[in-house]
């Protein structure tokens, strides 16, 4: 038996989805817990993706071993961010907030480009996760493989982080009624920072994972927020598994949508965006 | 200090603020207009390297007169833009022409400005074929998407393929290629069995590569533009594996550039690429430029690098033939079959369209010592662009 | 400081004080006559200043007034200058037609969206909008024998201003056009703000469950608002076409809804002059950044905004009205 092309398509979709999901994870927890609009998220991962490309090519590191500097680093920058200028605003109105990190994003391409110039970066990845396995005639990519499994590792750990810790009882207490939480003595401000730090760390993750896939240049802050964005308001916000869910989603509608019907395929997942929040306002996983 | 040293000291003063004017008069002021920021950001920054390189070498006085560059920044696709851009160039700082021009909607936009006000206008990378239409007053030193595509779709037929499936990018120059590709494959008698228009937005290709792989053609003919799709394609044909030994892989050199190249690594020996220009190519010229490039900016110049150099060049020549004189009427008759060598090979204005003719050339990726190169296989001189060819 | 509470509950009597004009609108409005003398040769950016004013002052109406964030407001924008460009190339190439014509088509396409719109809130709200600014833009991407596609509307053939004065590269029939238009049309809106259904609107961002009860029909007001915005988004469209003769997709992407976003809110949401100054203050900061370093302005863009937002909260107008009342309190 072989499968058909559909496997392979779903496949890609998939891995695309565990990519987006990095992506977005941290902004949707972040965003529910606090309300605090972060549209500098993708600028944390652009870092991260920086980060990666300049350990490999001016210091030789491989490419696994960049991985969790990439994190760090955007971890640590938005703890940077968060205590200068981002904690002043928790109590102002979304739209300032919204100007802030619109702001800080517009930065950040700005001296990337400075930095490390216009050019699409190159980044080689090591040979081991070079091409594709054949299984049942349909064709995997392995560096999508490896994607799948990052995400899946990463997913199992945050569920099983919130689920079973102390910490992600916090988190959840706190994304659910912040002002119970507070009452009841839990420190949602520290909360909230450990959360943003992760969040941002993981979108770091995220950027230096995508430049394989997608290729990095200075345009990445802006290019990948509006399927950020679309993740999080189809998910849900707070939810990890709506983000989850809807990562896969909008992944495989993409890749399916380019494959079966060229024509349309980009602007499928804008359709299917408008139609699942007309039908959910909230999110697939959303409450309120 | 006695009166006499006060006399010539003014005299000496007044002389000096005489001839500030006649300095000034002697300054050749050229408006520069790029997407400096945004997607095509990198393309603007190799067309002025080029500009740069062309200056730094030849020096920026020129028939007596000092040139001196205005940069402005367009963004990306925006028509209102560069309008306003060239409005205020013109009215505001005086410019005597306009150059750059790296997308097509912003170079049909500015030509209606530099027709009416009568400058001399260079597009040193839009390659639609209608732009040059637009003003009397521009020339191309870039190239033709529709002269690239009918080139490769007679070569194709030429070389042995029958059957070509086609993917190019959702865009003007994009269908440009695809539509002059089919025109002149099918005319020389072979089949297109299938075409596909991969959007502009999001480049991840995996699903177009393996959509194409599935289908097994016997040969694929592809466009996407410079930037950062050839990488993104690059890294799709190196995870599909799509095998150039198997499948006769064409597409336009802006595809199949430097960074596709590097991104597909040793499966992509065998890939043919049509195109006016490529750093590898093995002249003296472009050895010397190449080598020239590399120290000034260290990366290997583009076509985009090419146009802007020779842009300036057909400026520099032009400013020479007129005696400095900056007037639309006299640029444009001193351009007008224009030839030289350049670092692409033979460089010619057409003397009726104002296009470019140059020869192109058919390379393929070969194992050259470690490493790979694109190597020119076959050449097409004297090129014209089959739309403008027909018309004045 | 006795104050007479009637007096200040009588929706009647606030509204007439509202729409008393303030020495410093005089001022404003008698500064944007200054380009014509100050800086002749600027005058095609003024025109495009106003321009964005205008489109700034169509989203304040549904962002600042009645608390609907649009990420997709440029659809309306864009449908007004295609219409406009479309009409001129079979013929109807008179300004004033174009006027009419382009925001109406956009008014229609507005009053169609804003059954959806008027349904929800926040973020699924703003990313409705988002989405069906990009489904609007796919479609005149892929409606190439109507729009042109990538390469922009060919042929558009705007006739002169009163069958004699020509939109030209300077810039004086182009700027005192668009002046007269954002004038005009803001003059209409200030009316509109200043009105029982413009209070009623406030109240309505405020708390859109409540407003019912107390009998102001949210859902309608809503809608009618939005269509309101549509046109006046419409028209700085058609005005964008018609002064600088070319329309391309640039008009209905993305950028240009964030961009307008950007600018209200740096300016001053809810106070009807903060898209005129958010305009005025980007756009000029904007040329003047690319001027100087065009591959790296958007490091110095984003500098002015985060100053903005750090110094001034809720905008420039709204930093500004806080700054003037504390030393109005320190005053007295």
């Amino acid at each position: 038996m072989t499968l058909g092309p559909i496997f392979g398509v779903l496949f890609d979709g998939v891995a695309y989805g565990m990519l987006l999901f990095l992506l977005s994870v941290g902004l949707s927890v972040t965003l529910g817990m606090m309300n605090f609009v972060n549209l500098a998220h993708c600028a944390f991962a652009m870092l991260g993706g920086y980060v990666t490309v300049t350990l490999i090519n001016v210091y030789g590191w491989p490419f696994l071993a960049t991985l969790p500097l990439a994190f760090l680093a955007a971890a640590i920058a938005s703890v940077a961010l968060e205590r200068t200028l981002y904690r002043r605003l928790y109590r102002a109105s979304e739209l300032d907030q919204v100007l802030l990190t619109i702001g800080l994003t517009f930065m950040s391409v700005g001296a990337a480009a400075y930095v490390f110039g216009t050019i699409q970066q190159p980044v080689q990845t090591p040979s081991y996760l070079r091409g594709s396995i054949g299984f049942l005639g349909a064709s995997f990519g392995v560096y999508r493989l490896f994607l799948v499994g990052v995400g899946l590792s990463i997913t199992l750990l945050l569920a099983f982080a919130l689920e079973y810790t102390r910490f992600g009882a916090q988190v959840r207490a706190a994304v659910d009624n912040q002002r119970m939480a507070r009452g009841l003595g839990i420190n949602v401000d520290l909360a909230f920072a450990i959360t943003f730090a992760l969040g941002s760390g993981l979108a770091g993750l995220g950027g230096a994972l995508a430049i394989e896939v997608v290729g990095l240049d200075p345009a990445f802050a802006f290019a990948y927020l509006v399927y950020v964005l679309i993740v999080v308001s189809v998910g849900g916000l707070g939810s990890v598994g709506g983000s989850f869910a809807a990562a896969i989603l909008l992944g495989v509608t993409d890749i399916a949508g380019k494959y079966y019907v060229p024509q349309v395929g980009a602007f499928l997942i804008y359709l299917m965006m408008v139609v699942l929040l007309m039908w959910r306002p909230a999110g697939l996983f959303g409450r309120r | 200090m006695d009166r006499r040293s006060i006399l010539s000291g003014a005299a000496a003063l007044a002389l000096l603020a005489s001839s500030g004017p006649a300095l000034a008069q002697g300054t050749v002021k050229i408006g520069v207009i790029m997407p400096y920021s945004g997607q095509f950001a990198d393309l603007a920054t190799q067309m002025d390297n080029g500009i740069k390189l062309y200056m730094k070498q030849n020096g920026d006085t020129v028939a007596g007169k000092k040139i001196e560059l205005i940069r402005k920044d367009t963004g990306g696709v925006a028509p209102d833009v560069a309008t306003r851009l060239a409005q205020e160039l013109i009215t505001r700082d005086n410019v005597d022409m306009l150059a750059g021009f790296t997308l097509s909607p912003n170079a049909i936009a500015v030509s209606k400005v530099s027709a009416e006000a009568k400058k001399f206008m260079v597009i040193m990378n839009a390659a639609t074929t209608v732009i040059i239409t637009m003003s009397p007053y521009s020339v191309r030193t870039s190239m033709t998407l529709p002269s690239v595509g009918a080139t490769a779709g007679a070569w194709a037929y030429k070389s042995g393929v029958r059957k070509v499936y086609t993917m190019v990018s959702d865009f003007a120059p994009g269908k440009d290629a695809e539509v002059s590709f089919h025109e002149a494959f099918k005319k020389a008698g072979g089949e297109i069995v299938g075409s596909v228009r991969m959007p502009m937005a999001n480049p991840d290709f995996s699903a177009f590569v393996q959509r194409a792989k599935d289908l097994n053609p016997e040969s694929i003919f592809i466009f996407v533009p410079a930037g950062a799709q050839p990488a993104a394609l690059g890294k799709a044909f190196a995870e599909r594996g799509l095998d150039a030994s198997k499948i006769k892989i064409i597409g336009t050199g802006d595809a199949f550039d430097e960074s596709f190249v590097k991104n597909v690594g040793n499966p992509a020996v065998g890939i043919i690429s049509v195109w006016h220009y490529d750093f590898n190519d093995d002249t003296k010229l472009n050895k010397a430029f190449v080598a020239a490039y590399n120290a000034e900016f260290k990366r290997n110049p583009d076509f985009g690098s090419v146009g802007g150099y020779d842009g300036m060049h057909v400026i520099y020549e032009a400013l020479k033939k007129t005696g400095g004189k900056t007037d639309g009427d006299s640029l444009v008759a001193a351009a007008k079959g224009i030839t030289f060598e350049s670092p692409r090979g033979p460089f010619q204005i057409d003397a009726q369209t104002r296009d470019i003719v140059q020869n192109i050339s058919i390379r393929q990726v070969t194992k050259v010592g470690d490493g790979l190169r694109s190597v020119v296989i076959d050449k097409v001189e004297n090129v014209k662009d089959p739309g403008s060819a027909g018309k004045k | 400081m006795a104050v007479s509470s009637s007096a200040a509950f009588d929706p009647n009597l606030y509204l007439q004080a509202q729409t008393r004009w303030q020495p410093i609108e005089y001022a404003f409005w008698a500064a944007t006559l200054l380009p014509f003398l100050l800086f002749p040769h600027h005058l095609v950016l003024a025109s495009q200043i106003a321009i964005t004013a205008l489109f700034a002052l169509s989203l304040d109406l549904i962002l600042g007034y009645a608390g609907i964030v649009s990420l997709g407001h440029a659809a309306f924008f864009g449908l007004g200058a295609y219409t406009a460009g479309i009409m001129s190339k079979y013929g109807w190439g008179d300004p004033f037609v174009g006027l009419l014509v382009g925001p109406a088509v956009a008014g229609l396409a507005g009053y169609a969206t804003s059954f959806i719109i008027s349904r929800f809130r926040h973020l699924p709200l703003i990313m409705i909008t988002m989405g069906l600014g990009f489904l609007l833009l796919e479609a005149a991407n892929s409606a190439e024998w109507l729009t042109g596609g990538s390469d922009g509307l060919q042929g558009v053939r705007i006739g002169p201003l009163f069958g004699r004065l020509r939109f030209d590269l300077w810039g004086y029939t182009s700027y005192a056009y668009s002046l007269c238009v954002l004038f005009l049309v803001f003059l209409v809106t200030r009316r509109l703000i200043n009105s029982p259904f413009g209070l009623a609107l406030r109240g309505i961002r405020e708390n859109p469950v409540r407003m019912p009860a107390i009998g102001a029909p949210s859902r309608s007001h809503i809608r009618t608002i939005y269509t309101i915005s549509a046109i006046v988004a419409g028209i700085a469209g058609t005005v964008l076409a018609q002064t600088t003769s070319t329309v391309s997709l640039g008009v209905l992407d993305f950028q240009r809804s964030a961009e307008v976003v950007i600018i209200l809110v740096l300016g001053g949401a809810g106070r009807l002059y903060g898209g005129l100054v958010g305009a005025i203050i980007f756009m000029v900061a904007r040329d003047q950044f690319s001027g100087i370093a065009p591959q790296y302005w958007y490091f110095w863009i984003g500098a002015l905004l985060v100053s903005v937002v750090m110094l001034l909260p809720n905008g420039i107008l709204g930093g500004l009205a806080r700054l003037t009342s504390s030393w109005r309190d320190k005053a007295s």
